[in-house]
C-alpha cells in the first residue's frame, strides 16, 4: 500500500480505530469489567435512546447541519400522555400508537414552519423545546407517572425481564436463540456482501480488491460473534436491542439506498442545486423534521418502559447526546456528509465513555468534561481534514 | 522605461506530486501593463499567488527581485507594504458593509479602539473619484452592479498605495461596456506610472491594453510577446497558449435538419422576485425550432437569466404572464420538476453555486436530475447509477481519476462537463445553456461546442445565452438580442454582426 492508501484508510477508519483503543483502554482500566456481559447489556439498554434519537437527527443534520433541539422534550411529552393513558386503563397498543401519532403530530408541525414558511430550525425546535418541555409539566401536573403494563415493559425494554424468552431452550447459562440470531445475521451479512461482490463482476463493475472484502467481513462476523455469544451468558437479546436494530437497518437503508436519502444529502451539498434539478426541496426539510418527531416518540416509548415511569425532567439534555453522537461519528456541521454506521459508532463511543467511567467510579461532572472534550477533538478533526482535502 | 520593477528569477512551486511551477521567469517594466496568459491550471494564479505573498517565502524556490531587491514575503501584507497588491478573480467584499468599510477592511483608519468613520468616508469617496466611481462611499455594497464592485476593488487597492496592481481575471464577470471601461482606467493608471499585470482569458481585451505578454503552459514560461502597437493576432496568443494550431476556433456542424418550433415563448413578462414593481422581462416573444441553436446576446443584467429561469419551472421572479408552447401545445409549468418532465433543461451559468454539489462524486452529480432513471420504486440501483455516470464521463471524455471523484477537485472545464451530463441524462428536448463557457480554457471550450452540435444532431434544441458575441456567431443558427428586458433584435447566422447587435443594444438603450 502506498502511503497516500494508508492517510486514506486510517481517515476513513479512524473512529472505528479510536472506539477499539478507547475500549481497549477502559478494559484495562476497570480490569475487564467492561467486557462483561452485564455491562455489555447494559452498554445496549441505557443507551438505546441515543441511537434512535442519533439516527434521526443525523437525517436533521445532513440538510445543511440544522439540528432539532426540541427532541428532549418531545420524548418526556410522548412519554408522559402515554404513561397517564396507559394508567387512566387505555390497552398498551392503542397507547403506544398514540404516542407515536403525537410524535408525528408535533415533528409534522415544526416541519412546517421549518420547510414551507423558512423559519430557522435552530428557532423552531428552540420553541419546540419550551413548549413541549413545559406541556409534560402541565400533564403530569408535576408529578411521577408510573407505569405498571408488564407487557408494555417487556416488549420496550423495561425491568429485569426485557428479553427475548430463549425459544431454543438451551443449556444453563446459554441463551441459545440469541447465539442462533447472531449467527443468521452473520450469514445474511456475508450472503449480502458477496452477492454484490458477484454481481459487481459479472457486470463487469470495478470492484475492491477480494482480500478487503474478506478482512472486513471476517472482522463483522467476529463482533457480531462476541457480541452475541456475551449477551447470551447473561441473558439474551434486550428487546431494547430488537428497536435499535430495526431502526438502524430502516434508515441505514432509507440514506444509502432510496432517492429520498439521496435528496437529503443533495439538500445538505448545495440546496440551489437541488432545487433546479426539480427536487422539491420544501418536502426533504418536511421529511427530516416529520421523521425526528416520530423517532423521539420512540424514544420517549422506550424511556418510559425503561425507567417504569414518566417524570417531568425525563429526556432532558438527550437531543445533545444525540447531537454529539452525529457529530463524533463523522457528520459534517455544515450538512451533505454523514452516514447511519458512523453516527452508531459515535454513539457507542459515548456510551463506552460513559460507562467506562461510571465503572471507575469517576465523577458525574467530570465525565461531562470529558464528554465535551471528545466532541470538540471530533469536530477539530472533521473541519482539520477537510481543509487538507481543498489543499 | 525599460527598467524592471519585477523580476521572478526560476520559480518552482511543489505542490503534494505536482509541479505546479517549473522554472518560471517573468519581467516587468516599470510603468507598463504586462498581461499573462495561458489555460486554465497552466499556472498563473499561482504565480501570483507566490509573488503576494500567500505562498510564504521558503515554500518555493527561485527569487523575486523587486525594484533591486530580493524580496522574501512571509504573508500578504509584506508584499502589501511594499505596494504590491492582487485582486483577485472572485471578489472580496462584504455585501453588508459599505463600500467605505470595505475599502478599509483590515486597514481602518484611526486608532484600534476608536476608527475614524470621517477620515474613512472622506478618504474613500478620494479614491473613488479617482477610479470614476460616481456612487457615495456610504452605498452597501449589496446595492451597487458587479462592474462598480470590481472598481470597489481598484479603489481599495489604490487606498493600499498600490504601485504593482495584480488583477486576475478582472473582466471574467463584467460585460462589455464594464470591462471597456475598467480597461481604460488601467490605461490611465499606466500613464500615470503604474505597473499592472493583467491575467485574462479574453485575448481581444489583452491585445488592447497589454504592453507584453508572458505565455504560461504547464507550469512553464512559454514566451514573452511584445504588443507595444497593440495589434498583436489573435491567433498568435492561442498558439503559444496550446502548443498547436487550433485551425478553427468553432467545430463545423455536419448539416442538421432543422424542423418545427419545439419550444415558442409569447408575451412573456416577469417581475423581480423582491422589488414587484420593477419588470425584469417585459413582453419577450423567443421560440426554438427542433436542431436549431438559438442565440442569446446581451449586457449583463438585460434579463437574459431571468428570460430562461422564469421559462424553466418559474425558477426566478413573481408575477410572471405570458405563454408557453412546447411542440404546439400549451403548457404550465409551475415548477421546477414540471418542467423537466416537460422536456426542458436550464444548465446554470453559475455552476458553483447552482449547478453542482461539490463536496460529491460525480456520480451523484450525474443522475440527480434524473434520479428516477437509475431507481425503482424509491429505491436506487447503484450499479446502474455507476454505469450512467461513467458512461457519460467517456462520452463527454471528462478528464478525472473516476467517477467516484468529487466534482470539487476538476477543473472548471470538466465541472461544466458534468453539469452538462447532468441535464443531458434528465434527456431533454430542448437545453437551454447560460454561459457554457464561461471561465474554461480554449480546448474545453471547443470541447462543449463539440457537445452542443451533438445534441442538435440527435434533433434537440439548444438556446444559448453567451456574454461573448463571437462565440454566438460561431455556434448560434439564429441570434436574439436583449436589452432591459426586452428583445431588440433578431438576427439569421448569415446577416448577423458584432456591430449590428451592438447596434441594436446601443438604439434600444433608455435613459
Amino acid at each position: 500500500m502506498t502511503k497516500a492508501k494508508v492517510a486514506a484508510w486510517f481517515k476513513k477508519y479512524t473512529m472505528m480505530l479510536i472506539l477499539v483503543l478507547v475500549v481497549a483502554f477502559f478494559a484495562w482500566r476497570t480490569g475487564g469489567k467492561i467486557l462483561l456481559p452485564q455491562n455489555i447489556n447494559n452498554l445496549i439498554a441505557q443507551n438505546a435512546y441515543v441511537f434512535i434519537l442519533a439516527t434521526g437527527m443525523l437525517l436533521c443534520i445532513l440538510t445543511g447541519g440544522n439540528i432539532d433541539l426540541s427532541v428532549g422534550s418531545v420524548v418526556c411529552f410522548a412519554g408522559a400522555v402515554g404513561a397517564i393513558l396507559m394508567a387512566k386503563g387505555m390497552n398498551l397498543w392503542v397507547a403506544v400508537i398514540v404516542m407515536l401519532g403525537i410524535g408525528l403530530a408535533i415533528g409534522a408541525f415544526q416541519a412546517y414552519w421549518i420547510a414551507y414558511v423558512k423559519v430557522p430550525p435552530f428557532i423552531t425546535t428552540l420553541a419546540g423545546m419550551l413548549i413541549f418541555r413545559g406541556l409534560s409539566n402541565v400533564v403530569l401536573q408535576g408529578k411521577t407517572q408510573t407505569v405498571t403494563d408488564a407487557t408494555f415493559k417487556k416488549v420496550f425494554g423495561g425491568g429485569a425481564e426485557c428479553f427475548v424468552p430463549d425459544l431454543l431452550k438451551g443449556p444453563e447459562g446459554m441463551n441459545l436463540l440469541c447465539v442462533v440470531v447472531g449467527v443468521l445475521a452473520c450469514l445474511i451479512y456475508l450472503f449480502i456482501t458477496f452477492r454484490g461482490r458477484l454481481s459487481r463482476v459479472k457486470k463487469g463493475y470495478s470492484v475492491e480488491p477480494i482480500f478487503n472484502t474478506i478482512i472486513r467481513s471476517v472482522i463483522i462476523v467476529a463482533v457480531v460473534m462476541y457480541f452475541a455469544l456475551q449477551l447470551s451468558k447473561y441473558k439474551g437479546i434486550p428487546t431494547a436491542l430488537i428497536w435499535v436494530a430495526l431502526v438502524v437497518l430502516i434508515y441505514g437503508y432509507i440514506t444509502s439506498k432510496t432517492t429520498m436519502g439521496r435528496y437529503l444529502y443533495a439538500v445538505g451539498g448545495n440546496e440551489k442545486a437541488t432545487k433546479l434539478s426539480g427536487i422539491d426541496t420544501r418536502k426533504v426539510y418536511f421529511f427530516a423534521y416529520t421523521n425526528m418527531g416520530v423517532l423521539a416518540a420512540l424514544a420517549g416509548i422506550l424511556t418510559i418502559a425503561r425507567m417504569s415511569s414518566a417524570q417531568p425532567t425525563y429526556g432532558d439534555s438527550y437531543e445533545m447526546d444525540a447531537i454529539g453522537s452525529c457529530f463524533i461519528g463523522g457528520a459534517s456541521a455544515y450538512g451533505g456528509v454523514g452516514t447511519v454506521p458512523g453516527v452508531i459508532i459515535g454513539a457507542v463511543l459515548m456510551g463506552v465513555i460513559n460507562l467506562g467511567m461510571s465503572i471507575m467510579g469517576i465523577d458525574q461532572n467530570y465525565q461531562k468534561v470529558v464528554k465535551g472534550g471528545v466532541l470538540l477533538a471530533a469536530v477539530i478533526f472533521d473541519v482539520l481534514s477537510k481543509k487538507n482535502d481543498t489543499k | 522605461m525599460s527598467e524592471n520593477i519585477l523580476e521572478m528569477r526560476n520559480i518552482t512551486k511543489l505542490f503534494p506530486g505536482v509541479k505546479a511551477l517549473d522554472n518560471v521567469n517573468l519581467q516587468v517594466k516599470k510603468g507598463t501593463i504586462h498581461a499573462l496568459v495561458g489555460e486554465n491550471g497552466a499556472g498563473k494564479s499561482t504565480l501570483m499567488n507566490v509573488l503576494s505573498g500567500i505562498y510564504p517565502f521558503g515554500t518555493y524556490e527561485g527569487d523575486i527581485v523587486y525594484e533591486g531587491d530580493i524580496c522574501k514575503f512571509a504573508k500578504i501584507t509584506d508584499s502589501e507594504e511594499k505596494g504590491i497588491v492582487i485582486i483577485h478573480q472572485e471578489l472580496a467584499l462584504v455585501p453588508y458593509m459599505t463600500i467605505g468599510e470595505n475599502m478599509f477592511l483590515g486597514n481602518e483608519q484611526g486608532r484600534a479602539f476608536a476608527i475614524d468613520w470621517d477620515t474613512t468616508y472622506a478618504e474613500a469617496d478620494k479614491y473613488l473619484k479617482v477610479v470614476g466611481l460616481n456612487e457615495s462611499s456610504r452605498t452597501l455594497i449589496k446595492d451597487i452592479g458587479v462592474g462598480k464592485q470590481q472598481m470597489v476593488e481598484i479603489a481599495k487597492a489604490l487606498a493600499k498605495n498600490a504601485r504593482l496592481l495584480i488583477l486576475d481575471e478582472p473582466t471574467s464577470s463584467l460585460n462589455e461596456e464594464d470591462s471597456k471601461a475598467l480597461l481604460d482606467l488601467l490605461l490611465r493608471f499606466k500613464a500615470e506610472g503604474m505597473t499592472c499585470i493583467i491575467i485574462s482569458h479574453k485575448l481581444n481585451e489583452v491585445s488592447y491594453v497589454a504592453d507584453e505578454i508572458t505565455v504560461i503552459r504547464d507550469g512553464a514560461t512559454i514566451e514573452t510577446i511584445d504588443n507595444a502597437g497593440h495589434n498583436i493576432d489573435e491567433d498568435r496568443i492561442i498558439r503559444g497558449m496550446v502548443g498547436r494550431e487550433i485551425e478553427d476556433r468553432f467545430p463545423k456542424r455536419p448539416h442538421v435538419e432543422i424542423g418545427d418550433v419545439m419550444l415558442e415563448v409569447k408575451d412573456w413578462t416577469v417581475y423581480h422576485p423582491l422589488y414587484q414593481e420593477k419588470k425584469v422581462v417585459d413582453d419577450v416573444s423567443i421560440n426554438v425550432r427542433k436542431g436549431e441553436v438559438v442565440g442569446i446576446s446581451g449586457l449583463m443584467g438585460a434579463g437574459r437569466t431571468e428570460l430562461a429561469m422564469s421559462v424553466f419551472g418559474r425558477s426566478y421572479g413573481t408575477n410572471i404572464s405570458g405563454t408557453l408552447l412546447l411542440d404546439g401545445k400549451e403548457v404550465t409549468l409551475r415548477n421546477e420538476r414540471a418542467a423537466i418532465k416537460a422536456g426542458l433543461a436550464y444548465v446554470t451559468e453559475d455552476r458553483k453555486g447552482n449547478g453542482l454539489i461539490l463536496s460529491n462524486p460525480i456520480r451523484v452529480n450525474t443522475t440527480l436530475a434524473n434520479l428516477e432513471g437509475v431507481s425503482s420504486k424509491g429505491v436506487i440501483d447503484p450499479d446502474k447509477e455507476y454505469a450512467v455516470a461513467d458512461e457519460y464521463r467517456q462520452k463527454l471524455r471528462t478528464k478525472c481519476t473516476g467517477v467516484e471523484q468529487n466534482v470539487g477537485n476538476l477543473s472548471g472545464g470538466n465541472q461544466q462537463k458534468v453539469l452538462l451530463a447532468k441535464w443531458m441524462f434528465a434527456d431533454p428536448d430542448v437545453l437551454i445553456l447560460d454561459e457554457p463557457t464561461r471561465g474554461i480554457d480554449v480546448g474545453a471550450k471547443y470541447e462543449i461546442y463539440c457537445i452542443i452540435n451533438d445534441l442538435v444532431a440527435q434533433g434537440k434544441s439548444v438556446i444559448m445565452i453567451s456574454s461573448e458575441m463571437p462565440e454566438l456567431l460561431g455556434m448560434s443558427d439564429r441570434i436574439y438580442v436583449m436589452n432591459e428586458g426586452r428583445i431588440v433584435g433578431e438576427f439569421m447566422q448569415e446577416e448577423a454582426t458584432q456591430e449590428k447587435m451592438m447596434a441594436a443594444i446601443l438604439r434600444s438603450t433608455t435613459d
